[in-house]
């Protein structure tokens, strides 16, 4: 597999959210507006990148019965220092995703691609497969976001394009099922036909 | 294997204790900041220094608050946090008085609200009521329930509490103001007495403030 494609499976064929349905929790409730949606991508997407080096750094050296603490204690670490930095330096966005980014720790993406990928490949391919799978999660967050900011809201990243509401229950949690289940049906529709 | 995960434990919690101590000043800074800034917009625009936070007990409750001056010296307003119990959890609210009691500005600091239902609380069309609104002239509860407060459209239980809150904070101001408690929320009972006491007292409670 080229390095090229490290990145893209993760868009598309391995796309973490519509393909592979990890990490629902936090795809479900941090995309009531595009822009939340898109910062709690971004927030994964650096978590995964660091994580992946680090774990495919010291996978070799780590005992199989210890695997898992090791990885829950490193993706911890760089959870933990992104809360930090972003409390910081953007606490409006630390805010608002609020307990999703400690939650980042248990996120089934982030170790999965330890246990899937990082620890049998070398720094640079983990680090590109953190950067595919991070990008396909955000870009389906954002999706997601944007959608539900539309129908829910009338606007697109803040900016209103109608006077007064929209159909609010795209912003509750309903709203995040729905739109959530239509977006998986229409990817795997023209996914499909490509293969074909 | 215990040794494996003790160096991986040790380097980790080195590392965050570096970045810890880094962002240690930035995130107070910016904390600081924000409560400096919510304080100044519901204050009155002369107000330039802000005192730092006291708290007051009252009924049995702590409330903190903080007190402006303008550049003279002179204490302009009192801003006073709040945290009413709405329908997502607590709202926290920073009410802020001047020097007469009336409401210059409430700004809502946090909340959990219901999206396009009770956060609304936070949209001028809601909270722009409170500007100018004098608890001794008016009544600090919803229409509903006999008050002069317009709740949001399907959301009483959040303009409740928000009333309720701000309410409260008036309360708070009086004990901080020690000025006698004419103001009854419920019944609306409110009169020129209090007004003239309230004038009477402030100017006494600025110089014991000082």
């Amino acid at each position: 597999m080229g390095k090229f494609q490290l990145i893209t499976k993760g868009l598309i064929k391995e796309n973490p959210t519509f393909v592979l349905l990890l990490g629902m929790c936090p795809t479900l409730a941090t995309t009531t507006s595009a822009i939340n949606g898109m910062s709690m991508g971004l927030a994964t997407l650096f978590v995964l990148v660091l994580s992946n080096m680090a774990i495919s750094l010291i996978a070799p050296v780590i005992p199989d019965k210890v695997r898992i603490p090791s990885y829950i204690v490193v993706i911890a670490t760089f959870v933990t220092l992104l809360q930090f930095v972003m409390q910081a330096y953007v606490p409006d966005i630390y805010e608002t995703l609020g307990l999703f980014i400690p939650l980042i720790v248990v996120n089934c993406i982030v170790l999965g691609r330890a246990e899937a990928f990082a620890n049998k490949n070398g720094v640079l391919d983990s680090a590109l497969d953190g950067l595919g799978i991070g990008l396909g999660f955000t870009c389906s967050l954002t999706l997601l976001g944007v959608v539900r900011e539309i129908l829910g809201s009338g606007s697109v990243f803040g900016f209103k394009f109608i006077a007064g509401d929209g159909i609010l229950a795209f912003v509750l949690a309903p709203g995040a099922f729905l739109a959530l289940a239509y977006l998986i049906v229409i990817f795997r529709k023209l996914t499909t036909k490509k293969a074909e | 294997m215990t040794l494996c995960l003790l160096t991986i434990c040790l380097v980790c919690s080195g590392l965050l204790a570096g970045v810890y101590a880094l962002t240690a000043e930035p995130i107070a800074a910016a904390a600081a900041a924000k409560n400096e800034a919510a304080i100044m917009e519901v204050l009155p625009e002369t107000a330039v220094k802000v005192e730092e936070e006291r708290t007051v007990e009252f009924e049995g409750a702590t409330y903190a608050y903080n007190l402006a001056y303008d550049e003279a010296g002179n204490t302009v307003g009192c801003a006073i946090n709040v945290a009413p119990v709405g329908f997502g959890g607590p709202i926290s609210i920073k009410v802020g008085f001047d020097i007469n009691g009336v409401i210059w500005n409430t700004k809502v600091l946090s909340q959990a609200e219901t999206p396009g239902l009770g956060a609304k609380c936070v949209e001028p069309s809601f909270s722009d009521q409170f500007k100018g609104f004098d608890p001794a002239a008016k009544r600090l509860s919803v229409k509903k329930d006999g008050g002069d407060v317009d709740a949001i459209t399907a959301s009483t239980i959040t303009s409740r509490a928000y009333a309720s809150g701000v309410a409260l904070a008036a309360k708070v101001f009086h004990a901080i103001a020690g000025t006698p408690m004419l103001l009854d929320t419920t019944t609306g009972a409110s009169n020129s007495d209090w007004q003239e006491d309230a004038e009477g007292k402030s100017g006494q409670s600025e110089s014991t403030t000082k």
